[in-house]
């Protein structure tokens, strides 16, 4: 490969939409060529600058109300002007309500041997995107907000029957936000919050119900969130965010190593 | 299918990518009034084509809906104001003449590491002409794909990665000359 030939594919590079073949062929021109090295590490550092300064505009909590609003008012028209129109209000109060709930009435994910029932994994998996989206969705992020980790661990513990692993992951890129109390799999777990740029990441945490076994890392992806379950040590881990499948590896590999 | 199962499948759409229309939008019509006006009516538009989403790539689905209200609105609202079309040749013309800013080297690193980083990236972002300020709003902040960002903004492939190109030049033009202004 020479430099023309490295520098007219420098974007798809850039944004990873190469093959492996003439991703490995442009690393061993880089490898060789100063020039070209330097032209895609001005590229690179473009690239992270403009991710991590970038304005990232989150709609207000008002929108979602106003926008409910306009819906339901399509859908209380289209109703008056049929049959059995009875329905159509209260069912969609309860959607107001029950949102994020009914977002994950589709998963279905069979982990077949770890759990005694298929319907068992797939029942924690709705529960815990339900639980991610609503933590998202309303102002309830972090009961303790803070990226330090002595802080976060001993007020879970004081809240919660166990002491859940809480590490900062600043320096791999994923700091620490906070941590809060959540209710999943009919006991309170910790979910411990981590940011990734503009992504909120969800860790829940809590004692695996049987003693001794373990679980390799298992991905779920499902309507826009990548979920990773693993159980360790103990401890079933639930990660979820809406990064995709290649951070949230990263994420999972920072915490499990850092600990 | 029945108005509940409709209600239910809007809710979940939009519920997970409101955000990503809210920024897309914010991006484009950079006021905040604006572009909630934009993803509210994006929003009633996609609940009524619901039924032409097949399931897979909802977030791209609806910033493409998001991308045309905002053009519809655009021509409702700003007719007057409608900047005069873009030319890529033009801009390429533009980028040539400015001098070869490769030849400046590593000085992206220091512009990045000063305090008004934040500042001036969002205002090279701001300065972007449109054309290119959403294809790295959608690349860099939504994380889309070059066939996504196709898709949403309409145009081939080719063009993609060319506006993409072109758009960081402009931002390493622009962030290098910030640099140089602030040179004592």
């Amino acid at each position: 490969m020479n430099c023309t030939d490295s520098r007219s594919r420098l974007h798809a590079y850039l944004d990873q939409e190469l093959d492996l073949p003439s991703v490995l062929a442009i690393d061993e021109h880089l490898a060789s060529c100063d020039a070209c090295k330097k032209t895609f590490a001005q590229q690179f550092a473009l690239q992270s600058g403009v991710r991590k300064h970038a304005m990232y505009y989150t709609a207000p909590g008002t929108l979602t109300e106003r926008i409910r609003g306009a819906i339901s008012r399509t859908v209380t028209e289209t109703s008056a002007n049929s049959v059995k129109p009875h329905w159509q209000w209260p069912l969609f109060q309860r959607f107001q309500l029950g949102a994020a709930v009914a977002a994950t009435a589709l998963v279905s994910w069979i982990v077949a041997i770890q759990y005694n029932t298929p319907s068992e994994a797939e029942f924690l998996a709705e529960q815990v995107i339900a639980s991610h989206a609503r933590s998202t969705l309303t102002t309830h992020l972090a009961d303790v907000s803070t990226s330090d980790e002595h802080t976060v661990k001993p007020w879970l513990s004081s809240k919660l029957d166990f002491s859940p692993p809480v590490t900062d992951l600043t320096g791999a890129g994923f700091p620490l936000v906070g941590g809060r109390l959540d209710y999943l799999d009919n006991r309170p777990v910790a979910a411990l919050v981590y940011g990734h740029r503009q992504h909120v990441i969800n860790l829940f945490v809590w004692p695996d119900r049987r003693s001794g076994r373990s679980l390799p890392m298992e991905s779920l992806s499902k309507h826009g969130y990548n979920v990773l379950h693993w159980i360790n040590g103990g401890m079933a881990f639930w990660a979820i965010s809406d990064l995709n499948a290649t951070e949230m590896r990263a994420f999972a590999e920072a915490y499990t190593g850092a600990k | 299918m029945d108005e509940r199962a409709r209600v239910r499948r809007f809710e979940e759409l939009f519920v997970t990518h409101l955000d990503a229309a809210y920024d897309y939008a914010h991006w484009l019509t950079r006021d905040d009034r604006n572009a909630e006006d934009v993803v509210q009516e994006a929003c009633l538009r996609a609940f009524k084509f619901l039924d032409s989403f097949h399931g897979e790539g909802g977030r791209a689905w609806l910033l493409a809906i998001v991308r045309n209200t905002y053009y519809t609105w655009v021509k409702k609202n700003r007719a007057e104001a409608l900047s005069v079309s873009f030319d890529e040749e033009t801009m390429m013309a533009n980028g040539c003449e400015l001098a070869d800013l490769e030849s400046v080297g590593s000085s992206i690193d220091q512009v990045l590491q000063q305090q008004d980083a934040r500042r001036l990236v969002n205002s090279a972002l701001d300065q972007l002409p449109e054309e290119f300020r959403e294809v790295i709003v959608l690349r860099e902040l939504e994380d889309m794909s070059y066939k996504e960002i196709a898709v949403i903004a309409k145009i081939p492939l080719g063009t993609v990665m060319s506006r993409l190109a072109r758009a960081r030049k402009l931002l390493l033009q622009h962030l290098q000359r910030a640099q140089q202004e602030s040179r004592p």
